[in-house]
Order: C-alpha cells, then sequence, then structure tokens
C-alpha cells in the first residue's frame, strides 16, 4: 500500500456501482428531494444526465421553506450531429413540455435539455430513445458524442465520415444494462450473471474521452481540442484514410498550474477501415495507462504529455499488432461555420444558421423554436449540429426550398447570420444558471460583451473579419476558450481571465493576457489591440497572430508552457 | 319583540312597559337580567318556581363546529328553563328515533351547493327517504349558512319541511342564520324555548348567571388581537400560486387549540375594494352613518371594518332592488328568473351591481344598507401547540383572480397577504372542530391527504405526533401545481422524514407534464399498501377541496378497497361507510 498512490474517490463509485446501477432507482422513488445521492450524481453522468440546481434561486430557496431548486441536464447524443426532422420535433416537444422551453445545441454535436425535474427523468430519457436517440455515455468516464464534420455539401466523403463516426461511437458504447433497466424498463439481469464490458471493464475510463472527425479544410469540430481525432485524408473526392491526432483537452483548473490545456499531436495514419480498430486501442491504452489517482490529471492529454507522444505511438502499435502509418499532408483553414445557402450537386440546399450561444428558444422579437418547428414539419431532408453550437437545415430538395424559405422570412430566421464576423464566430457554454462548475456568466452575457466589442469592431471597419471570440464560465473549457483568439474564462461573478494569441484555426493555445478583469473593463482593455490589428496587421493576418507579433502575448507552443511566458501586466490586480 | 303570556302577573302598564324594555335588550343582557332576578328571590321561592318543562333533544349537524357549539348553548338554556336537555348528532343517532322524542330543535348548516354537513350525509339521506312516523314532534329548526351562496340554508330548509310532512309540528318559525348568525340564533332559541315549554310553566332560571371571569375573556364574541409574528411566501419564485404561512402570538390570550382545529380571523376589507364600492355608489366615504355595532360612523370606516361589502346574494339584491326600484333588477329577482341570476352572480360582486342598477348612485344609508356583517374567515390550524407553545400557524392560499373586467380578490386571504404586516395584530378566535382529530390510539397509523392548502391541518398532525411520541405511523399524500415551486413545507416534510415522525410521502404535481397528476392518483398507485394500512386500523384524513377533490378521493378510497378487499362496490362502500361511523375517515373540506 505505501507506495501505491490512493485511487480517486470515483474509482471506488465506478467499481461498487455494479456496473452504474448504484441506488438511481431507488433515488428516482424517492419524491421528497428533487435532488440523488452524491454517488449517484457521479453515476448518473454516464447515463446522460447531471443533476444541476438554479443558481439564480439559491439564495432565497430556504426562506420558502424550499429545497434547492434541482433539476437535471440531459444530453442527448447525436452522432455526427445529424438528426431527423421526426427527431427534431421530438427533441422540441419534449424540450417543451419536460425542460425549461429551450434546446441548448452544445459545442459536441448534442442537444441538451435543461430544468427537467426529477419526475421527469425517467420519462424522458425513456422517450428519447423512443425516438431512436440516446443519452448513455454522453457524458461519464467513457467515450462521449463522436462528433463529425457535418458540412453536407462534400456529400460523397461526408457520408463515408458519418458512417465512420457512427461506427466508432457503436463500438465504444457501454454494454451495461444498467441504462436499459433504469430508464428504459429493461429486465433485470439476473445478479449471479456477469456483466460483460469488454472495452471499458469494471471501472471504466479514468476519466471522459472525447473524439471527433474532420475533414480538412474545415477544423470545426477542433481536432487540437479533443482527446483523439481522425483527419479525413482527401484526395481527388476520395476517402484514402485518417490522420490519427492524440492528447488534446481544454480542462484546467484556476491556480493550479499542473492542469493546462493542451493541443493534440498527430501521430500517424490509419486507413478507413482501421478506425474503429485504432480507437478501441487508443482507448485501451488510456484505461490502463491514465491516471486514476486524481481526476485533475486523469484526462488522456496528460497520459500522452507524461509519456510522450512517441510511447503513445508505440504502445498503440503494440495493442494494436500493426503500425500505423506516416503522417498525410493537409491544410485546416479556419474551425467556423460556413453561414448562408450551399447548393450540391444533387440540386439540394443546405442553409447554415447561426444560434446565438446555440439556444434554440422563442422571444417575443424572434420565435426560433416555433419557427424551426414549422420548418421540421415539413423538411424532407434532416437538421445538423455543427461544433459551434450552429445548425444546419440540411438537404433540402428543390421542391421544398419555396415553402422553407418563406418560414425562415416568416419567423425572422433569414437572416440569423446577419451579424457581424466577431459574433458570427463566438461560442459560450451554459454557465449559470444551472451548471454547477460556473464562476461567471457566459451564455447569458457574451451576446452582451460581443454588442460592445461591436463597436469598436465597427469604429475600425472589422464588420467582416472573422475572430473567433469564445467564453466560458469556468476554466473547464466546454466551449474550447483556450484555442480562440480571444477568450473569455470566468473568475468569480462579473470577473475574466482574458487570453489572446489562439490560433484562427484552432491549431494554437492561446496565453493569459489580463486576469480577474471586471466585464465592465473588457472593452476599453480590448478596443486599442482591435484599433491596432485594423492598422497594422500584415495581408491576411490573423488577429491571434497579431497579438503574437504586436507582443501582447508570447505564444504558446504546447500545454507545457501555457503557464509560461506570460507579461507580469497580466497580474496587475484590477 | 318581546312577548309576555296572557296569564303573565304583571298589570297591563307593567307589561307594556316590560315587554318595549326587554325588546331593547339583547339576549345576553337578558339572560344576566335573568340570572340576577333569580339570585334576588328569596331561596325558597326560586326554587319552587322551577318546574319541570320535559324532555328535549337538541339535534345538531356540523361541519366546522359551529352548529355543535349552538347546540351545547341550547341545552344550556334549555336546562336554565327546567327541560332535561340532551345534545344528539346527525352522525349517531337514525331518524326513526325520532319518533319518541316529543320536543325536538335542530341546528344545521349548509355546506357548498346546498349540502348537509359531512357527518350528517347519513342522517339527511335517511329523513329524506324514509316514511317515519312523527306525529306527536313538536320541533323547530334553526338553518345555519351563508347568503352568498345560492342554496342559501338549503339542509335546514329540507329538513324543517320534512319533519312536518311526516307529521311533526312546527312549534316556532324556521330561521335562516347568515354567517354572522349570533344575534338571530339567540333570537330563535329564546321564542322556540318558550315555545317548546308547556303552558302555564313558569320559565325556569337556574341561578347561574354567567359572570366573566377575572380578565378578559377572549373568542368568537371577543376575538384576540393577536400580534402577527412571521409572514413566509411558501411558494418559490417562478410559482403562479401565492400560499403564505402565517405565525400568530397567543401569549396572554387565553386561547388554546388542538391539532384539527380552526383559527378564525377577523380581516377588513382592502381600501381598493372600499374605494371601488364608493365610487360604484358616488359617495365620498366621509358621510356619516349609523350602526348597529359602533354607533354613527364614518361610511368609508364602516365599509373597511364592518360589513361584507362583496359577496353578492338574492338578499343583498333585493334590498338593492327596494333601494332603486331598478325594474330590471326586480325582474332578475323574479322567481322564474333563477338561472338569469345564479348567472348574474356568478364571478360578480356587489360593486358590480350598484354599478349595473343604480347608476346614479345611493345615498350613504341605502348603500350601508345592502350589507350583511363581514363574517369572520376560518383556515384550517397548520401547527400543533406542543411544537409551537404559545403560537398558531396558518396556511394560507391569496385568492385573486380577473373576472367581468374587474380584479377580484378573497378578501381575508389578500387581507393577511396584503394587509397584515408582521407586528401587526390580527384579530382572531379558536374554532375547535371535534370531527377532525387524531387518533386516542397513539399507535393507530394514519393516513393523511392534503393536497394545496389541504396540507395545513396535517403538518399540525404530523408536529403533534412527533411532540407526543406517538408510536402510529403516519402517511401523507400531498400536491399542488408544481414540485420545483409549490411543494409547501419541503423542507419540514424532509426533516419529518429523516427523524421518522413521517413515514411515507407520496406527491402529485399537476402542472409538471402534459397530463394532470393529482393526489388520487398516488393513493391508486400505492392502493395495495393502503389497504394493508386501513386493515391494520388506520384512520384517514381528507382536508382541502370539496368540490372536486374530495370526491375524487373519497371515490378512490371505495376502489381500494373494492380492489384489494375483494369486494363488490356495495360491500366497499359499506366497508368506508364503516370507517367514517367508527371516525376513522374523517374530512375537513372546503
Amino acid at each position: 500500500m505505501s507506495e501505491e498512490k490512493k485511487l480517486s474517490a470515483n474509482e471506488y463509485i465506478k467499481t461498487r456501482s455494479n456496473y452504474l446501477r448504484g441506488t438511481i432507482a431507488e433515488g428516482l422513488a424517492d419524491m421528497s428531494t428533487g435532488s440523488m445521492s452524491e454517488d449517484d450524481q457521479q453515476l448518473l453522468k454516464f447515463h446522460g444526465t447531471y443533476q444541476q440546481d438554479d443558481r439564480d434561486l439559491r439564495a432565497n430557496r430556504r426562506k420558502h421553506k424550499l429545497d434547492k431548486a434541482y433539476s437535471f441536464m440531459i444530453r442527448i447524443r447525436v452522432p455526427g450531429g445529424v438528426a431527423t426532422p421526426q427527431q427534431w420535433l421530438e427533441t422540441d416537444r419534449m424540450a417543451t413540455q419536460f425542460a425549461n422551453g429551450t434546446i441548448k445545441l452544445t459545442t459536441r454535436q448534442a442537444f441538451q435539455f435543461h430544468g427537467i425535474i426529477k419526475s421527469n427523468l425517467k420519462r424522458t430519457i425513456k422517450e428519447i430513445n423512443q425516438t431512436a436517440m440516446d443519452t448513455i455515455a454522453a457524458c461519464g468516464d467513457v467515450n462521449r458524442n463522436v462528433m463529425c464534420n457535418p458540412n453536407p455539401h462534400l456529400s460523397e466523403v461526408h457520408a463515408e465520415v458519418l458512417k465512420v463516426a457512427q461506427g466508432i461511437s457503436d463500438h465504444l458504447t457501454p454494454q451495461t444494462r444498467a441504462y436499459h433497466e433504469i430508464w428504459l424498463d429493461g429486465e433485470k439481469i439476473e445478479s449471479s450473471e456477469e456483466e460483460v464490458e469488454p472495452i471499458y471493464g469494471k471501472t471504466y475510463l479514468p476519466r471522459k474521452f472525447k473524439i471527433t472527425i474532420a475533414v480538412p479544410p474545415s477544423n470545426d469540430v477542433d481536432i487540437y481540442a479533443n482527446c483523439l481525432s481522425f483527419i479525413a485524408i482527401v484526395e481527388k473526392g476520395k476517402l484514402l484514410g485518417f490522420n490519427v491526432a492524440v492528447g488534446g483537452g481544454m480542462g484546467s483548473t484556476h491556480g493550479n498550474d499542473a492542469t493546462y490545456p493542451r493541443i493534440a499531436d498527430i501521430i500517424g495514419f490509419c486507413t478507413t477501415e482501421q478506425v474503429v480498430d485504432v480507437a478501441e486501442k487508443v482507448v485501451l491504452v488510456q484505461r490502463d495507462f491514465g491516471d486514476r489517482t486524481d481526476r485533475k490529471h486523469s484526462r488522456f492529454k496528460y497520459t500522452v504529455d507524461d509519456r510522450g507522444a512517441d510511447w503513445i505511438l508505440a504502445k498503440l502499435n503494440e495493442y494494436l499488432g500493426y503500425e500505423l502509418g506516416p503522417v498525410r499532408p493537409f491544410t485546416f483553414e479556419d474551425n467556423g461555420d460556413r453561414y448562408g445557402w450551399v447548393e450540391d450537386k444533387n440540386g439540394n440546399s443546405h442553409l447554415t444558421l447561426f444560434i446565438q450561444g446555440g439556444r434554440v428558444l422563442d422571444t417575443e422579437s424572434y420565435p426560433l423554436l416555433t419557427g424551426l418547428r414549422e420548418i421540421a414539419k415539413i423538411h424532407d431532408g434532416d437538421f445538423r449540429l455543427t461544433a459551434n453550437q450552429n445548425l444546419i437545415i440540411a438537404n433540402i430538395s428543390p421542391k421544398k426550398r419555396p415553402q422553407i424559405e418563406k418560414l425562415l422570412e416568416q419567423y425572422g430566421i433569414k437572416d440569423s447570420h446577419e451579424k457581424s464576423a466577431l459574433r458570427l464566430n463566438s461560442l459560450a457554454c451554459v454557465a449559470l444558471p444551472t451548471c454547477s462548475l460556473s464562476l461567471a456568466e457566459a451564455e447569458r452575457y457574451l451576446p452582451d460583451l460581443l454588442t460592445e466589442l461591436e463597436e469598436a469592431i465597427e469604429e475600425n471597419g472589422l464588420r467582416h473579419d472573422a475572430i473567433t471570440v469564445r467564453m466560458t464560465g469556468c476554466p473547464n473549457g466546454c466551449a474550447r476558450p483556450f484555442i480562440s483568439e480571444i477568450g473569455f474564462v470566468g473568475r468569480a461573478p462579473g470577473r475574466y481571465n482574458i487570453y489572446l494569441g489562439g490560433g484562427f484555426a484552432g491549431q494554437r493555445l492561446s496565453k493569459l493576457y489580463r486576469e480577474n478583469v471586471p466585464g465592465t473593463e473588457i472593452k476599453a482593455l480590448l478596443a486599442p489591440i482591435i484599433g491596432r490589428y485594423a492598422k497594422e496587421r500584415n495581408d491576411g493576418e490573423r488577429f491571434g497572430d497579431f497579438c503574437i507579433r504586436a507582443g501582447y502575448v508570447a505564444a504558446t507552443v504546447q500545454g507545457g508552457d501555457f503557464h509560461k511566458n506570460i507579461k507580469p501586466e497580466a497580474f496587475a490586480t484590477a | 319583540m318581546f312577548k309576555f303570556p296572557d296569564h303573565a302577573p304583571f298589570s297591563k302598564e307593567q307589561r307594556q312597559s316590560l315587554e318595549s324594555l326587554l325588546s331593547a335588550t339583547d339576549a345576553a343582557q337578558r339572560a344576566w337580567l335573568s340570572g340576577f332576578l333569580a339570585g334576588m328571590s328569596p331561596a325558597g321561592a326560586a326554587a319552587s318556581a322551577v318546574v319541570s318543562a320535559g324532555k328535549l333533544t337538541v339535534l345538531y349537524g356540523t361541519e366546522s363546529g359551529n352548529s355543535e357549539a349552538l347546540a351545547a348553548r341550547a341545552v344550556k338554556d334549555a336546562k336554565k328553563r327546567g327541560f332535561q336537555a340532551v345534545m344528539k348528532n346527525m352522525s349517531e343517532i337514525e331518524p326513526a328515533s325520532l319518533a319518541a322524542v316529543g320536543n325536538l330543535l335542530v341546528i344545521v348548516s349548509t355546506w357548498g351547493d346546498g349540502e348537509p354537513p359531512e357527518t350528517a350525509v347519513g342522517f339527511y339521506k335517511t329523513l329524506m327517504s324514509e316514511e317515519i312516523a312523527l306525529t306527536g314532534l313538536r320541533y323547530s329548526v334553526c338553518a345555519l349558512g351563508d347568503t352568498s351562496y345560492e342554496k342559501f340554508c338549503q339542509t335546514g330548509k329540507d329538513i324543517d319541511a320534512r319533519l312536518e310532512a311526516l307529521g311533526g309540528k312546527r312549534v316556532a318559525d324556521r330561521r335562516d342564520c347568515d354567517v354572522d348568525y349570533e344575534d338571530a340564533f339567540s333570537e330563535w332559541l329564546g321564542l322556540a324555548l318558550t315555545a317548546l315549554a308547556p303552558a302555564g310553566g313558569a320559565i325556569a332560571t337556574a341561578a347561574v348567571a354567567e359572570v366573566a371571569a377575572g380578565g378578559v375573556e377572549y373568542g368568537k364574541k371577543n376575538p384576540f388581537p393577536s400580534p402577527l409574528n412571521e409572514r413566509v411566501m411558501l411558494n418559490g419564485e417562478g410559482s403562479s400560486k401565492e400560499t403564505i404561512h402565517l405565525e400568530f402570538a397567543l401569549d396572554g390570550s387565553g386561547l388554546s387549540y388542538e391539532p384539527g382545529d380552526a383559527l378564525a380571523v377577523v380581516p377588513v376589507n382592502a381600501p381598493d375594494v372600499v374605494a371601488a364600492v364608493l365610487a360604484a355608489a358616488k359617495l365620498k366615504g366621509d358621510e356619516e352613518i349609523e350602526t348597529k355595532v359602533s354607533g354613527r360612523k364614518l361610511l368609508a370606516d364602516a365599509l373597511r371594518e364592518d360589513f361584507d361589502i362583496t359577496a353578492l346574494s338574492r338578499s343583498v339584491l333585493t334590498k338593492l332592488a327596494e333601494a332603486t326600484g331598478s325594474d330590471a333588477l326586480k325582474a332578475l329577482l323574479a322567481d322564474d328568473a333563477k338561472e338569469k341570476l345564479k348567472e348574474y352572480n356568478y364571478g360578480r360582486e356587489i360593486v358590480d351591481a350598484i354599478s349595473d342598477f343604480a347608476p346614479s348612485g345611493l345615498s350613504a344609508d341605502a348603500l350601508a344598507g345592502l350589507f350583511r356583517k363581514l363574517p369572520p374567515r376560518l383556515y384550517s390550524i397548520a401547527s400543533s401547540p406542543l411544537a409551537h407553545p404559545g403560537e398558531v400557524h396558518l396556511t394560507v392560499a391569496a385568492v385573486r383572480y380577473q373576472s367581468h373586467g374587474r380584479s377580484r380578490k378573497g378578501v381575508c386571504s389578500t387581507y393577511l397577504a396584503d394587509l397584515a404586516k408582521p407586528g401587526a395584530e390580527v384579530p382572531i378566535f379558536v374554532q375547535p372542530n371535534k370531527n377532525f382529530r387524531l387518533p386516542a390510539d397513539d399507535a393507530a397509523p394514519v393516513i393523511m391527504v392534503g393536497p394545496g392548502t389541504g396540507v395545513a391541518p396535517f403538518r399540525a398532525f404530523v408536529e403533534h405526533r412527533a411532540a407526543t411520541g406517538a408510536s402510529g405511523k403516519n402517511w401523507l399524500f400531498m400536491g399542488d401545481q408544481k414540485y420545483l415551486f409549490d411543494f409547501l413545507y419541503q423542507l419540514e416534510w424532509q426533516e419529518h422524514l429523516q427523524s421518522g415522525a413521517l413515514s411515507r410521502l407520496d406527491v402529485a404535481f399537476s402542472r409538471d407534464q402534459p397530463e394532470k397528476i393529482y393526489v388520487q392518483q398516488k393513493m391508486l398507485e400505492q392502493s395495495a399498501e393502503l389497504y394493508a394500512w386501513l386493515e391494520k386500523g388506520a384512520y384517514f384524513y381528507v382536508c382541502g377541496d370539496a368540490t372536486r377533490m374530495a370526491a375524487d378521493v373519497h371515490e378512490a378510497l371505495i376502489s381500494i378497497v373494492e380492489k384489494h378487499g375483494g369486494k363488490s362496490r356495495e360491500a366497499a362502500e359499506a366497508y368506508v361507510e364503516d370507517l367514517k361511523k367508527s371516525k376513522r375517515y374523517q374530512r375537513d373540506v372546503y
């Protein structure tokens, strides 16, 4: 015992959970409280749901003799981000009937519901499954939703790539019957019967695991920020296979320099037939070598960083029984979405809509939820969720297009992307009031902050110049703030760390520019930089690159130097 | 009017002046006077004057306890007059036994849409349907009711007519009393007892004039001005409900209560309601009027403090018709226009009627003449005196709604929600309810069904059983609109579950999902267990809405007994009826 470090608490919870059952079923039956036991809260993540409480209401609940306003977030897996109109309508219905009347399109191409109370949790998950979607492994220490480039106008390759994404997703889905028993009234397995979780085993992975597939030149899925990514290598319209990237990740903790975001290393190439096998073996390497003693050091990026990408490649080749090929050349141009209409070779149309903060809801001036519902009712193609919280109404037949255009006009959605390029390249996580981790506002505040920044943008004639800007309420990085050109990360209510210098295509980490800045002072800090960028930039120079050249921040080469070379004035107390 | 019998030992002049003098006194003064005179008489003379006036049964049917309290008073007064009087609850007597009682006084209230009180339903049904010969019965009926209901005093009216139809002799006219029944009841009682007394018999008086003990006595006639200690909103932000928890101090009041009792609150009318009535009548409020209770008074003050200025009734409209001579109103009050009247009254208040039928306004006296006395409102007490010594708690839902273009509000609930600020004094008194009591047996299990503010007495029950260390298990069904915002006393229930004071809790929230879910569904979901509890001797309590909930819960109870007792529908109904008879099924519904 003496030398061995103690495993983190979650490892014991997983071990004694009987393959993720815990006491979830019993907890759901207790209606005196809207919450679940601490252990079950951890296990529920594997089933795709987080317990939360409305933090806006926390202060007064006890005065009303009421418990905290507990509710659940449910994350719906949408492999590749593709949903049928029927699935859209059902998602809309459930959001209206059981959730808070909104659908959140996440930064990982999932639907999220917020505000589901405990008495509706089982029913909602059951109904999600009835629509041929699910929630298992949407969260938890397993492989999550597999992301995939959704641009349908790359049709031949896209169809193939989507299939690969679904193949990986299926292969890595946990096999436990617990999900079916608890949520779908599935039959209980005899306790004597040993359950097999062939890939994960009893304790699953040390931490969450994220996989993406990108089709260059678009890096919309942000392959550098994920545990494992596949980069499609296409030659003359033909899919040859994929480069393999490992060890990216965003999460870190304020004040803890042992935690840092990291850019993925591209370590080799595999054929399309090998992808599922490679994915499995990378997962196994992390299962066997990931750190299970410290959850702040258990993501795959630390395994890669601690042992080196070469070691990972060697171990992977050993697990595979064959070797990955050499990395093939490719180029990423950006990590954003292309808004507006695109027509493909078959004559079908695709419309990418800008969805502010990924939040689909009705307001008096903008009935987005209703408009999309009316479109879904007649749409004969599908809906595609992008990694940038946006929505593509895809594969619209020539016959339907006029009708859909009419509805877009009627509900004021037509001009969703008539916004500044800054806003169109923005992302925000959910944060307050539901996320228990957030230290400051994000989704509810970024739109207003952007309005302030747009004044500087307009003054300098940069309305059409894309700058990626991302805000999260905490440093766990759901909106991938550390690879954007401008990143705001919540420190405390109304205060943010500002990061600059990220790569426009998501290929470079940013660096802390100022710490703990009040929201009211952000514009004053950034306006001069924006002004200089407008005047002094080189031809085609991106804002992130300019910030480094102009000396606002030093370039961050890899996770290890994320906390290094920070200018002293970054810590000037505001 | 006071009238002596012809044989009274006075000269004509003496008689006239005594009669006129006594007519100006109230019941309490007369009671005092009779005791005083009895005390003045030489001992022997007083004793010899007491003649047995015969047997008398005082029969009551009660829901809130008012009829019961009045029956007790009737017995007391009757005994003073020499009757051998006993009181009987309708729940414990068969109508057939009335044939043998001789003299009978009936005091019965009416609820909801002309219904008898819960405990009197069986008696009423039998009396109305069975042919019983009641020749030889001498009786009089006092009916309690509320003129704001269409079928005012219906149960009393029915029983009065039925007793006559079965051969009984009505010796004194029925008296229909409104919510402010004190004077009417005293008058009726005096007349009825006089009429029942054998001719020639002197009025017997026991020399026990009631003298108030030392200090001030608080009660119905003299409500205690209780400091409101605390007022808490029980619904969370985001709720469409407004339920308040109130804590009143009882220190120095001498008032006591038991779980199951009700607390009466004497409200005042809201300033905007007073203003609206004055505006409709085209009056300013600074006019002086003569009031029965407090003499000359400013109209606005009287409207605020003394009168029921909202509840619309045939009685109010009749007075308004007299004051205005409105033909339209007379037409509405015609015998063949009952449906139209009902329709008109629905959702309207007195202010609407004044606007509609007295467009040029009313004189101050005519306006004041429309109203009845502002009645106190009763609320089921939400606290155990053992858990909160010196305090009494209420759970009150503020009633607010829109109708006919005006915003309306419940007089007392919004008085408590808006006007009675913590620290203010609120006039209260305790209204005992013996028909809603915890089991005497501490080991008996208890099932409580109390959605909405119906949960109030069960808070008292659970606290009380915890405080007395009662070993019986306690199971609560409650509900409301939304789990997150309307789970009344959620933290307290959690503590009671933790400590074991509450054994089970099932909740039904109607608006959390597309279909409505109510407590009776939760009962049905747990039907096997619920029946097992009943078989173990559980007491079953229901509190809350009378119109829908109580009936639905009753139906659910029968079907549970049917299903798990393997009984026919009839047998299940009989089982539930037996529960009622043995007081194991008690309701406090409104």
